[in-house]
């Protein structure tokens, strides 16, 4: 197969139990692959005003040109109507499913319908087979049903096995799916779509070759990002210590959230740091697929069993700067232990580990300030630092015994819309916060993301590079700058290439890149479809009903001090609108 | 003198793959379905990794098992493949027990380690390297 052709696109239809594949090689041309590919498919299958968890939603999803041929080319992405926000679902996975994907030849998967009974997929290079999974569905952990399916299909290191866990079953609008035990399409409710459709799993592998237009040129252009993604300093936080590696740089500059932001900076930090889990807990390190960076840190957990004394288990439980944040910093958890348990309970659920600490914290206060009480929890007390209970909490808000954790299931823009507290919480166009109190154009980010997640645009690292040199940009700039970013990332999502390249992947050198294939495109011309790209999610937003006026700014974000001092409202309605401008223009 | 490729500590390994793509790499080419070596987990990520290379074996059952003649001892350790005699009836896959022989699904015949190392220098964390086989008496 050609390496600079991609064209197949499996559908298959879980109502009707068919599926069939169609040849759209203009699809890619046009929109490269990955986010730019997913949001025309969203565009054509998903019917307006659809019901994100009805059969009509369609679940796709995609890879590009340079999963599985250059180096962290690795990602694939998600893209779905969003159970949490109500428009744009679109969640990037690592693991091994981008290059399982294009290995099995598939430049998209849309899945579509609703099962009648619970089933997996079982996907390789040219078969689909439709499996019973009503043994898997309501399964404790969710990595149980990874082992099974391990044991039970073939293609073992070629192949990629995502699953949801009871959270997707109940249809909590949080819920992530895993893959590979320890990576995630995590953001904005996958789970729940699969679990709507009573799909519980995907398996997919592939073998293939890729050739090339200019043989020689691939060989030398690998070696040269090779090289320097291995060796380069760019990449060497990501390599050591991981994510993690900022908690104690962003407590040190009083921008790390705590207590539901209350504070900006968090107490347990040194003992919640990647320096401090490294040196007693870090048990191993693993990879995505075509990955030399090696991120993914697991720690190795000793667990005593309470009523068997001789008797201990080891957890092994991945940690990043994400979910210490969430769940830890947020809910004041001032143990490895304590975090690593309450991470390894949120993991086995199925639940997105940020949106489920914001979630929780939020009730925290909540309760302190008496808006809920004892009865709402069902006798359970929220207080910082209590691991067991945000358990405990986690274990309910799945269950939803009742209508208090069926509020906290739909995500805390719906709680709160419920319970009160709106001022404190933390959600940005419905999608709960990340950990960043860096200064405005962090916030403003996430107002404006596509996807209201910090990694639409880093607005968080233009804030900490402006923090530096000791400027803070006006927000019109701010907001320019944030849209510069983002159109750049939906060229990189389209590739699919890991955020974490980026410094690498720049316009100039994906250019280069594409003359392996013998394709001509210019860095303006990618930065032009990068453009195009995130114009299209916005108009499938505004057609889903987003509008920037309907944006709520929680106060909370402009009552606790930022490097820049305390932000202002009107200023961040003014990159709001500043954005806009960009977006229609 | 001879090499063989070898892996060195196999819990250094952190699944990567990195060494299966440059393999597919000597022909050029991007992928995995031609490499000659191949990486699994133990049994999900979080218990390590296998990593299945051609052991270089002085008396190679991959060697005994092959009908048509196509696999040829090596000089010191291993053996070498010709394509043209092979007849790819998957024996050499069945015989060799630490599963070293994969298959290249592009042209349909096993694909059998060289030892030429290429893969070596693309580990990052030292889990294979290229070493110089002793001379054997016998």
């Amino acid at each position: 197969m050609d390496a600079g052709m991609l064209s197949k696109i499996l559908y298959i239809d879980l109502s009707r139990r068919r599926h069939w594949a169609k040849e759209r090689p203009e699809l890619f041309e046009e929109s490269l692959g990955g986010a730019g590919v997913g949001i025309r498919l969203l565009g054509e299958e998903c019917p307006t005003g659809a019901d994100p968890l009805g059969p009509e939603n369609p679940i796709i999803f995609t890879v590009g040109y340079f999963d599985g041929v250059f180096p962290l080319g690795s990602k694939a992405i998600a893209m779905f109507k969003s159970p949490l926000t109500g428009n744009l679902g679109e969640s990037h996975g690592g693991g091994r499913f981008g290059v399982a994907q294009r290995m099995a030849g598939y430049g998209a998967i849309v899945i579509k319908g609703r099962s009648e009974g619970p089933v997996y997929l079982a996907i390789t290079n040219g078969d689909v087979k439709i499996r019973d999974a009503s043994t898997l569905w309501g399964m404790t952990g969710s990595s149980t049903v990874g082992r099974i399916i391990r044991e039970n299909e073939g293609g073992a290191g070629l192949r990629s096995i995502m699953r949801i866990g009871k959270a997707g079953e109940r249809l909590v609008s949080y819920a992530c799916v895993i893959t590979e035990t320890y990576r995630h399409f995590g953001r904005l409710g996958l789970g729940a779509v699969f679990g709507s459709k009573r799909l519980k799993a995907i398996m997919i592998s592939g073998r293939d070759s890729l050739t090339f237009k200019s043989p020689k040129l691939y060989r030398e252009l690998y070696d040269e990002l090779f090289k320097t993604l291995t060796k380069s300093p760019l990449m060497k936080k990501y390599h050591e210590l991981g994510t993690p590696m900022n908690v104690l740089p962003l407590n040190a500059t009083k921008t790390l959230p705590s207590k539901n932001l209350q504070l900006a900076q968090f107490g347990g930090a040194e003992v919640l740091s990647g320096e401090a889990i490294l040196e007693r807990y870090l048990g191993r390190r693993t990879a995505c697929a075509h990955c030399p960076v090696s991120c993914i840190h697991i720690a190795a957990l000793r667990v005593p069993y309470e009523s068997e004394p001789y008797f201990y288990k080891t957890k092994m439980i991945s940690y990043d700067y994400e979910p210490i944040y969430a769940l830890g910093s947020m809910l004041d958890i001032r143990s490895v232990e304590g975090y690593l348990k309450l991470m390894d309970t949120v993991e086995e659920l199925g639940l997105d580990a940020m949106s489920t600490g914001v979630v929780l914290s939020w009730a925290t206060e909540a309760m302190e300030r008496g808006l809920i009480g004892l009865a709402e929890t069902a006798g359970l007390s929220l207080r910082w630092g209590d691991y067991k209970a945000y358990m405990e909490a986690a274990e309910r808000i799945v269950s939803q015994r009742n209508e208090f954790y069926k509020a906290l299931a739909r995500g805390v823009e719906y709680a709160s819309s419920k319970y009160g507290g709106r001022d404190f919480a933390l959600a940005f166009g419905g999608n709960e916060m990340p950990g960043y109190h860096t200064g405005l154009a962090s916030h403003l980010g996430h107002l404006v993301g596509a996807r209201h997640s910090h990694l639409d645009n880093a607005g968080y690292s233009i804030d900490q590079k402006t923090n530096a040199e000791g400027r803070r940009p006006a927000p019109a700039e701010a907001a320019r700058l944030i849209f510069e970013e983002e159109a750049w990332r939906q060229v990189l999502s389209s590739l699919v290439v890991c955020f974490f390249a980026r410094g690498v992947y720049t316009p100039e050198m994906v250019s280069r890149c594409f003359a392996a294939f013998g394709k001509s495109l210019a860095p303006e011309n990618l930065r032009r479809k990068g453009e195009e790209i995130l114009k299209e999610k916005h108009a499938f937003k505004f057609r889903e009903g987003f509008s920037f006026d309907r944006l709520r700014i929680p106060k909370r974000i402009t009552e606790i001090p930022t490097p820049q001092g305390m932000l202002k409202e009107e200023e961040l309605w003014e990159g709001v609108r500043a954005f806009e401008r960009l977006i229609r223009g | 003198m001879v090499k063989k490729l070898s892996v060195i500590d196999v819990d250094l390994c952190v699944g990567c793959q990195s060494c299966m793509f440059a393999c597919n790499r000597r022909f050029a080419e991007a992928g995995v379905a031609r490499s000659a070596i191949h990486v699994q987990s133990v049994g999900g990520v979080e218990h390590g990794f296998i990593v299945k290379v051609c052991r270089a074996c002085q008396d190679p059952p991959c060697f005994k098992v092959c009908p048509s003649g196509a696999i040829s001892k090596r000089k010191d350790g291993g053996v070498l493949l010709d394509y043209t005699k092979c007849i790819a009836c998957g024996n050499c896959v069945k015989g060799c027990i630490v599963g070293a022989v994969q298959w290249d699904t592009t042209i349909d015949k096993p694909v059998i380690c060289v030892h030429c190392g290429y893969c070596a220098s693309y580990c990052p964390y030292g889990v294979i390297r290229l070493e110089e086989i002793e001379e054997v008496e016998t």
